[in-house]
């Protein structure tokens, strides 16, 4: 079976797994559940996986994608109970499926987070509301310089006894911007501690990406 | 995660390694519970999750009902440094409970360069670094593992010791503990109680008297304690516990794979060798039995490839049809077989060959000296024919690389010795020219040397280590000798971490005040270089009123009292004394399955008659 999608959840402990052991751990829950993924031929056989966008370390996710390839047909709809027993704790299957779109139509995504030790909501929502932003990051050739703004689709903050909420939609591919990039986007204003979700993943129309 | 501990393992490398949550890890409910146990590895995450013996003792403990085990690792620098700034104490993985709410610590150390790091979890955790300074039965710190058949340079830290193998013991002492704890009593109750059992070693129990010239005049026991301590080993190996559902770690480790047991103990009675001297008698499991334990723990695990671990996997008995067994299971499932470095000869080249069809890696064998005048002194039976057949199997069958383990300043070893090693490197060479299947690829050929490190229980415990001047002398006449060979690289160790080892491995219980000072100057995770510095040893033994060249660089006449001959690894004292005089004369000693040699460990068996 080709082009199968997972949707996982990445919380708790789990977020301090980094991308690259993910992958590896992927396929060992897959290897200990006896679902045979598809192996690539040649000299170094390596699983056929990819997990749609790597989440920074740090950050949890309700809404991670998975695509594989098995050797053999299984029932789709009974393959998250099957993994999840296999699973280190945090890491959750909710759903497989046969992927409907290529990986790169999920285009923004929608996340909640906390922010503490920096300003209140009315600045955060200040900051970001005008209309250019300009960030420098480490790209591929040297320093660049990029607009945020546009890739801000959504960006509301709450006061609360805990801190600022925030509720963000950020463009998530080409280009990506990331709650981490938004904060280094505040400078001096930047909270000491932040935390964010993924909560939802959509198209670039925003209709739901499965 | 709270926020705090949140904001800290995102300023941190790899911070899965600080979190636990683990396939496989054990969590038990704190209220059913009566002593809990926090068994500390005194290395990173890495290299301790690497670690089979903490895999068996973590699952055997664990398998005790009321007991629950937790894993402790150091931490690296990084964050070493944020728990102290911050004054956030060390946590077990499992329950993220700081060490100070344990009854136990449990300490593994197989290697002396981790003693500064035990100290440094010790104090992370907000432990009494001296047992004088820890009155109560909580926080009771034992040590087990490798270094404990000469423990006495940690002997004011550790309350109780287990020399040898700790699957029955651990359940023993825990057992006792939890009396101890349910009775009230106190620790010197306890530790009395402890210390009649076999294979426990309390060092408090024991008195040291030295001479004027510094050497060891008499250990004597006290309150009833054993005047020797006698090793406890797993008479039934093939019965033994093998933890078949080990911790699986989300983050890459060293050894990521299931490490199979083989056998216990050596045949081959390297001279130079700690580990083949102090694990004996062999001890071994079945071939049916490690094909049901290797199938269950990768079925358990995911693990995408098995080892064969022993101390010299060529000698298994079985090996071959072994391999056959595990081939048949492995090869379907894309899992693959890997054996350590195996001996040079045409058994084991016929296994490697079978066994990489699956995936090839790097040939490495251990010649260990360079001429075969040397090779006998040290009991190493390996001939310069044997080495050069394994090569020429090799190159004919597509490997293009080899890498030569050697020891540099071994007992008799002269100029000629050292530049055999060169010699026999380019013999290596002239193989591949010869017989390479494929030329236009290249050769690697590469020479390690490390230096040679008097070892306690061994033939060799009495000898001296050479200066780290004459190592480096060697060295480079080695290096001049091997730059001729453009096919050959030459790696040499440093010297110094090998000075500190040799002080450190056949130290007495003074140096106890010497790794405390050199832990409070910095000393941790010793082991990598990074962290590794000679200069605060060589500042602390004379700050402690000691001398480092008498421990590591001075021979010891036999009539010496050594400071670790009331710790009894079975191997007796007779036959270290006999090998010695057989090294000086070149003669070798056959291996155990040739002929008994009477070493004396057959004692520890109870019909006292060695299987291998």
């Amino acid at each position: 079976m080709d082009k199968l999608r997972l949707k996982f959840s990445k919380t708790g402990r789990a977020v301090y797994i980094s991308h690259l052991d993910l992958m590896r751990t992927m396929q060992r829950v897959f290897s200990r559940g006896g679902v045979p993924l598809k192996y690539s031929e040649g000299f170094n056989p390596h699983a056929k996986i990819s997990i749609i966008l790597p989440l920074t370390v740090g950050t949890a996710s309700l809404c991670e994608y998975m695509d594989f390839a098995l050797t053999e047909d299984r029932d789709l709809a009974a393959l998250p109970s099957e993994l999840n027993p296999y699973m280190p704790e945090g890491i959750k299957a909710l759903e497989a499926y046969q992927a409907p779109c290529k990986g790169a139509e999920l285009r923004w995504l929608r996340l909640n987070g906390v922010m503490k030790g920096g300003k209140d909501a009315a600045c955060y929502a200040d900051f970001f509301a005008q209309s250019s932003i300009l960030v420098q990051h480490r790209a591929k050739r040297g320093v660049r310089t990029d607009d945020i703004a546009p890739s801000i689709r959504l960006a509301r903050f709450t006061d609360t006894a805990e801190g600022v909420e925030a509720e963000l939609i950020l463009h998530a591919q080409e280009p990506t911007v990331s709650p981490e990039l938004m904060m280094a986007a505040l400078g001096e204003d930047a909270p000491a501690y932040f935390r964010f979700t993924r909560l939802e993943a959509y198209k670039e129309d925003m209709r739901p990406f499965r | 995660m709270n926020e705090k501990i949140d904001a800290l393992l995102r300023q941190v490398q790899r911070p899965a390694r600080y979190v636990g949550g683990e396939y496989n890890q054990i969590v038990k409910d704190k209220s059913r519970v009566d002593v809990r146990v926090a068994f500390c590895f005194p290395d990173t995450y890495e290299i301790g999750m690497s670690n089979l013996g903490m895999k068996i003792l973590y699952g055997i403990m664990n398998d005790m009902p009321g007991v629950w085990c937790e894993r402790v690792f150091a931490p690296w620098g990084d964050m070493a440094d944020r728990l102290r700034a911050e004054h956030i104490p060390l946590w077990a993985l499992e329950s993220g409970d700081p060490l100070g709410e344990f009854d136990v610590i449990a300490v593994s150390i197989g290697y002396e360069m981790a003693y500064t790091t035990v100290l440094d979890m010790l104090d992370l955790g907000g432990i009494p670094l001296r047992a004088a300074d820890r009155p109560g039965l909580k926080h009771l710190v034992m040590a087990g593992g490798g270094c404990m058949c000469n423990i006495e340079p940690m002997a004011d830290f550790f309350d109780l010791c287990f020399l040898g193998e700790g699957e029955d013991l651990d359940r023993e002492v825990l057992e006792l503990y939890r009396t101890a704890k349910r009775e009230n009593w106190d620790k010197a109750r306890f530790l009395r109680a402890a210390a009649s059992i076999e294979g426990v070693y309390v060092p408090s129990l024991y008195d040291v008297a030295y001479n004027a010239d510094g050497t060891v005049a008499s250990v004597t026991g006290s309150d009833g304690a054993p005047e020797k301590v006698r090793k406890r080993i797993v008479e039934d190996f093939d019965g033994c516990y093998y933890p078949t559902a080990p911790v699986v770690p989300s983050t890459e480790i060293v050894h990521d794979r299931v490490s199979l047991e083989v056998f216990r103990g050596c045949i081959r009675g390297c001279r130079f060798c700690q580990a083949g001297h102090t694990n004996r008698p062999v001890r071994s499991r079945s071939a049916g039995t490690l094909l049901r334990l290797g199938k269950e723990t990768l079925e358990n695990t995911g693990y995408q490839e098995l080892n064969l671990s022993s101390l010299s996997t060529s000698d298994y008995r079985d090996l071959s049809a072994l391999c056959d067994g595990l081939l048949d299971y492995c090869r379907p499932r894309g899992v693959s077989l890997s054996l350590p470095s195996l001996r040079a000869d045409n058994f084991s080249m016929d296994i490697m060959q079978r066994v990489q069809q699956v995936r090839k890696s790097g040939l490495t064998f251990a010649p260990e000296a360079g001429t075969q005048r040397l090779r006998d002194v040290i009991n190493k039976n390996v001939t310069e024919e044997d080495l050069l057949n394994s090569c020429r199997v090799a190159f004919q069958g597509g490997w293009n690389g080899v890498k030569l383990y050697f020891m540099l300043g071994l007992p008799t070893e002269t100029d000629e010795d050292v530049l055999g090693i060169a010699e026999l490197a380019r013999k290596v060479y002239w193989t591949w020219k010869q017989h390479a299947a494929n030329k236009a690829r290249g050769v690697r050929i590469t020479v390690s040397t490390s230096e040679f490190i008097p070892k306690p229980h061994t033939p060799f415990q009495w000898e001296a280590q050479v200066s780290r001047e004459e190592y480096l002398r060697r060295v480079r006449l080695l290096a001049d000798a091997l730059a001729r060979t453009k096919a050959v690289t030459y790696n040499w160790h440093d010297a110094e971490m090998s000075y500190v080892e040799a002080a450190l491995s056949r130290g007495d219980r003074r140096m106890s005040a010497v790794i405390e000072e050199v832990w409070r100057q910095g000393g941790r995770l010793e082991s990598w270089s990074e962290y590794f510095s000679l200069d605060r040893w060589l500042a602390a033994f004379p700050a402690c009123g000691l001398d480092m060249d008498f421990y590591a660089t001075r021979e010891r006449p036999l009539d010496e009292v050594l400071p670790w001959e009331h710790m009894d690894c079975a191997v007796s004292r007779r036959h270290l004394e006999r090998e010695r005089a057989r090294a000086y004369e070149g003669v070798l000693t056959p291996d155990c399955r040739a002929g008994c040699s009477g070493c004396g460990a057959s004692s520890l068996l109870r019909e006292g008659v060695c299987r291998g």
